[in-house]
């Protein structure tokens, strides 16, 4: 990454080849770089043109699913009977994930090209940029930069001369982890209370103010514009273990690391030397426990599943965790494993919509067992509750909230068993008074 | 639906029966067909589906995670399990869930009963929590939400009914889900009160005891009523209703739900309508004047007097009926005077304005705001009231069946030759008449009403009259006998057997046909409105 080390000869800068450089992120400065021809061209080609490239490309969304962005794209009605939108979805809030703010402070003409392209492609007229609302900064930024984009006629009634109207608003979220979930997201926009609704229907066919709308990522969207510029055969190319999982990914790299940061690596990429080499190993001499390496809603890994473990969607999986957002959060051997779950456990019970009830009150109890336990006052038995109550949260909600607090919590339990059993039988006392 | 507007068809399996339903119900609805009640919180058919609640969970063969069955809609060839172990399992934890919050104060809870948290952990919970004693609960005050309703935030399982119901039903959303995670609650706009005219509902709605009346407020367990199906006399609308009776007093009145008029609900008028049917000062036994006090005798004298009063009396009669009184009375009333000139009348109390359930098209607390008006025009009772009231000047004999609306003079009333009242209270009015006859009312009888819409529905006795009180058309059809014009009739059946026989527009209806859902009466042409 450019920003603030110098890149490391390992990366592949594609996103982050100008974080760091100010010049980026004015309009002339963009331009100068090379910035909207990629929107020029696309603007010239026919719609289902950009969504073969972009699926022909194999980009997969880069939130957290994974899912194959052209393919997501064509879903939508091909026939414009009704306003389509277009959602860029920046309300990053997953712990431990900080790309997209980068995107977003570094190159937010690159967000703003790859928004247009898309929207072009779907027949939508406008874009609704989602951001975070903890983000004063990149806010701004985009700000600044959509009052140039339409100050040089990139966007509004006659986008770039091309006749097409492509609108585009920044839209300010209010500080709810549960907005990042697409129609949670939708409904935010909408004035209402940020709950993700249930599915079918689909937003391709009715998403926001009911209309269909496609929601991508921020990383996914600034990712297009490179697409069109070198072709979907480049895109491709760029892969070092799994064909299905092709380009570049910034990982955001944080916890008991000697450099913490964003990197940017092509996908496949060993987590190891992510973290050894990249990140410059651990700190202060000590060794590596473990890592979540998709944001906290993924598994944990215990040391040798994160020394196998090859960052795309299919390596994730087959240690079993998910690549996720790319947040790389790192725990060295002094870090109190228990502790950690419980803090991300009580995350998630607070950032509950309080739809589901297995989410609404299982978070709350799930935390609450924890904190217990922490307290000395656990008893064995609630090891095996603590799974039974993940068994039951995992798959049965309207979104994946709950089971993101299931998931540490059993592969913590799997995984770090006899740190739970010290505190229940007293060899451990907790460390940190704050619980 | 198809263009062609045939339904097309899905089978399928639930629980090992097969069942044929139309294309896009969910499992949930299918199942009903073949008698399983999948158990739910967040789901009501009159409502936008939410599919909060995660209750109604069901294993479908084939799909790998579990499915809302409120939600998922049928597909060709689908095997459902309602009772295998793995959907059983899941919503037991639903249960175990919503019960970590909930407190267990069964005792003391208005809902206890009829509440479908007690009866669904009856049923599929477990025997004890794994919630150890050392937790605590979540703890809100009680909050007064409205003129008749009570919120208890710690019963509260986040269904979501009542804040569904107030938005897309009453087009007033008042409420809302506030705060996250477990410690959500059903919020108030803080300069509202949620006192819309159908706001009620949502005590209905709610499947525990977190949405309270006040005005039942630890008046009755649930167990200890019983249930009559009624109809409303709070408008000419006709919601179908229940009564619910304790030691033969109306202590609750809900909602019964027919699709065709009230669906599921009912206004705060009529909810708070039922008062009157446990009046303390009622008629109990007939009267005879034959001096200037009325004096208490038996039905035989009484009867035996005002058919000799009709034997000798001719010309003009005028009727003044309450549109209050069953269909049956009204009938039998004209039947009696059938060979007068008859002035008959009746006054519906109107108000100005109507209030609208906007998500239920047709369903409104009307403004003529009576029972039966409609029946009473069929029966050719005209809303001319003060023409009747003028024609007592010279009638050789009035009749008043039911209550008599206000401005009526006793002095105007005693111009008649006689006066003959059927009533269940002994207003100053009618304090002259020659023969008072006590009826019951509503409550306490079998009947029918036509709505404003012609339909004919059916109420049923919820409860005994007081003393010698008999109902309207027994009266009338005993003194029709006692005339010798006719068996007495039996029952409201008979009477009413009678009317289809002889009324055009209640042709080939009877209290089967009829039942409990109602039967459109035929709308008279308009030429014979017009005569």
């Amino acid at each position: 990454m450019g920003y603030p080390h110098p890149p490391h000869p390992k990366e592949t800068q594609v996103l982050s080849k100008y974080f760091g450089d100010a010049g980026a992120r004015s309009y002339d400065g963009w331009v100068q770089r090379g910035g909207y021809q990629a929107l020029r061209q696309a603007l010239s080609m026919e719609r289902q043109q950009i969504i073969d490239l972009v699926k022909e490309s194999g980009l997969r969304g880069r939130g957290g699913a994974g899912f194959p962005a052209g393919l997501k794209w064509s879903f939508m009605p091909k026939e414009r009977t009704k306003p389509h939108y277009l959602c860029c979805n920046a309300d990053e809030s997953e712990p431990g994930t900080f790309k997209d703010r980068e995107i977003m402070r570094w190159t937010p003409h690159g967000l703003i090209e790859g928004c247009a392209i898309a929207a072009y492609a779907i027949s939508a007229e406008v874009t609704y940029i989602y951001i975070r609302g903890e983000f004063t900064e990149p806010i701004a930024v985009m700000e600044r930069a959509l009052a140039e984009a339409y100050a040089n006629g990139v966007l509004g009634n006659n986008a770039m001369g091309s006749g097409q109207r492509i609108d585009m608003y920044v839209h300010r979220g209010a500080g709810a982890y549960i907005c990042g979930e697409e129609t949670a997201l939708m409904n935010s926009i909408e004035g209402r209370r940020g709950n993700p609704r249930i599915r079918p229907p689909f937003p391709a066919a009715r998403g926001l103010f009911g209309m269909p709308t496609t929601i991508n990522n921020v990383e996914t969207l600034s990712s297009v514009p490179y697409i069109i510029n070198n072709g979907a055969e480049w895109y491709k190319s760029l892969s070092l273990s799994n064909p299905k999982s092709a380009g570049t990914k910034l990982f955001s790299v944080s916890g008991q690391v000697a450099k913490p940061g964003n990197y940017e690596v092509v996908l496949g990429f060993p987590l190891k030397d992510l973290i050894y080499d990249l990140c410059g190993g651990m700190r202060d001499g000590r060794t590596l426990k473990a890592c979540i390496p998709g944001g906290s809603s993924v598994p944990i890994l215990n040391r040798a599943e994160t020394e196998a473990c090859l960052l795309d969607y299919e390596g994730c999986v087959a240690v079993g965790t998910m690549l996720g957002s790319g947040g790389v959060i790192v725990f060295d051997d002094s870090a109190d494993m228990v502790y950690q779950i419980m803090r991300l456990a009580h995350f998630y019970a607070h950032e509950s919509c309080a739809q589901c009830t297995q989410c609404r009150e299982g978070t709350a109890w799930t935390t609450r067992i924890l904190r217990r336990i922490l307290a000395g006052q656990g008893q064995l038995e609630d090891l095996d509750l603590l799974l039974d109550l993940s068994h039951h949260m995992t798959g049965r909600t309207i979104c994946p909230l709950c089971d993101s607090c299931a998931a540490p919590v059993v592969s913590g339990i799997n995984k770090f068993r006899g740190e739970f059993e010290a505190y229940i039988n007293g060899s451990q006392r907790v460390a940190v008074t704050a619980v | 639906m198809t263009a062609t507007g045939q339904q097309e068809m899905v089978t399928l399996t639930i629980e090992g029966c097969e069942v044929t339903v139309p294309k896009g119900t969910t499992i949930l609805e299918a199942a009903k067909r073949v008698g399983i009640v999948i158990p739910h919180y967040c789901y009501h058919p009159s409502l936008p589906i939410a599919g909060v609640c995660r209750m109604c969970l069901v294993e479908v063969e084939g799909a790998p995670n579990l499915q809302i069955s409120c939600h998922t809609q049928v597909a060709a060839g689908q095997n459902v399990r309602v009772y295998s172990d793995k959907a059983l399992k899941a919503r037991e934890s639903v249960l175990e869930f919503l019960l970590i919050n909930h407190p267990l104060d069964c005792p003391i809870c208005d809902q206890a009963g009829e509440c479908e948290l007690q009866n669904y952990v009856f049923r599929e919970g477990r025997p004890r929590t794994r919630y150890t004693p050392t937790y605590s609960k979540r703890f809100d005050p009680v909050e007064d939400f409205g003129p008749d309703i009570l919120y208890v935030p710690n019963r509260c399982i986040l269904c979501t009914r009542c804040v569904r119901f107030m938005e897309h039903v009453a087009d007033d959303d008042v409420i809302s889900v506030a705060e996250r995670g477990d410690r959500a609650f059903i919020g108030i706009h803080p300069e509202r009160q949620l006192d819309h005219p159908w706001a009620g509902n949502v005590v209905d709605l709610c499947p525990v005891g977190s949405l309270l009346s006040k005005d039942f407020l630890h008046k009755a367990r649930a167990w200890e009523v019983d249930r009559t199906a009624s109809i409303c006399t709070g408008c000419s609308q006709g919601c179908n209703i229940v009564l619910e009776t304790r030691d033969n007093s109306v202590v609750r009145v809900h909602p019964r739900a027919n699709l065709e008029v009230n669906r599921y609900f009912m206004c705060d008028h009529g909810r708070l309508n039922y008062r009157g049917f446990n009046r303390g000062d009622r008629l109990e036994a007939p009267l005879i004047k034959d001096g200037a006090a009325p004096v208490a005798t038996d039905w035989d004298h009484a009867l035996d007097r005002v058919a000799r009063i009709v034997k000798g009396s001719s010309g003009t009669a005028v009727a003044l009926v309450s549109p209050a009184v069953s269909t049956e009375a009204l009938f039998l009333l004209r039947q009696l005077l059938a060979d007068f000139t008859v002035k008959g009348a009746f006054q519906a109390e109107q108000v100005a304005g109507e209030a609208p359930l906007p998500g239920v098209p047709g369903l409104a607390l009307r403004s003529e705001r009576a029972p039966n008006a409609t029946g009473a025009r069929l029966l050719g009772f005209t809303t001319d009231y003060a023409a009747a009231v003028a024609a007592l000047d010279g009638a050789s004999v009035a009749i008043v069946l039911g209550e008599l609306p206000s401005g009526v003079a006793r002095e105007t009333l005693e111009r008649a030759a006689h006066l003959i009242y059927l009533g269940t209270v002994l207003e100053d009015a009618v304090r002259g008449a020659a023969v008072v006859l006590p009826i019951t009312n509503t409550a306490e009888e079998d009947g029918s009403f036509v709505n404003r819409d012609h339909r004919v529905q059916r109420y049923f006795q919820a409860k005994s009259g007081p003393g010698m009180a008999r109902p309207a058309w027994w009266v009338l059809s005993e003194l029709l006998a006692e005339l010798g014009r006719g068996e007495s009739s039996s029952d409201a059946a008979q009477a009413f057997q009678l009317l289809a026989e002889r009324e055009a527009a209640f042709s080939g209806m009877s209290y089967e046909t009829v039942g409990y859902t109602g039967a459109l009466a035929a709308r008279p042409s308009a030429a014979e409105v017009s005569a």
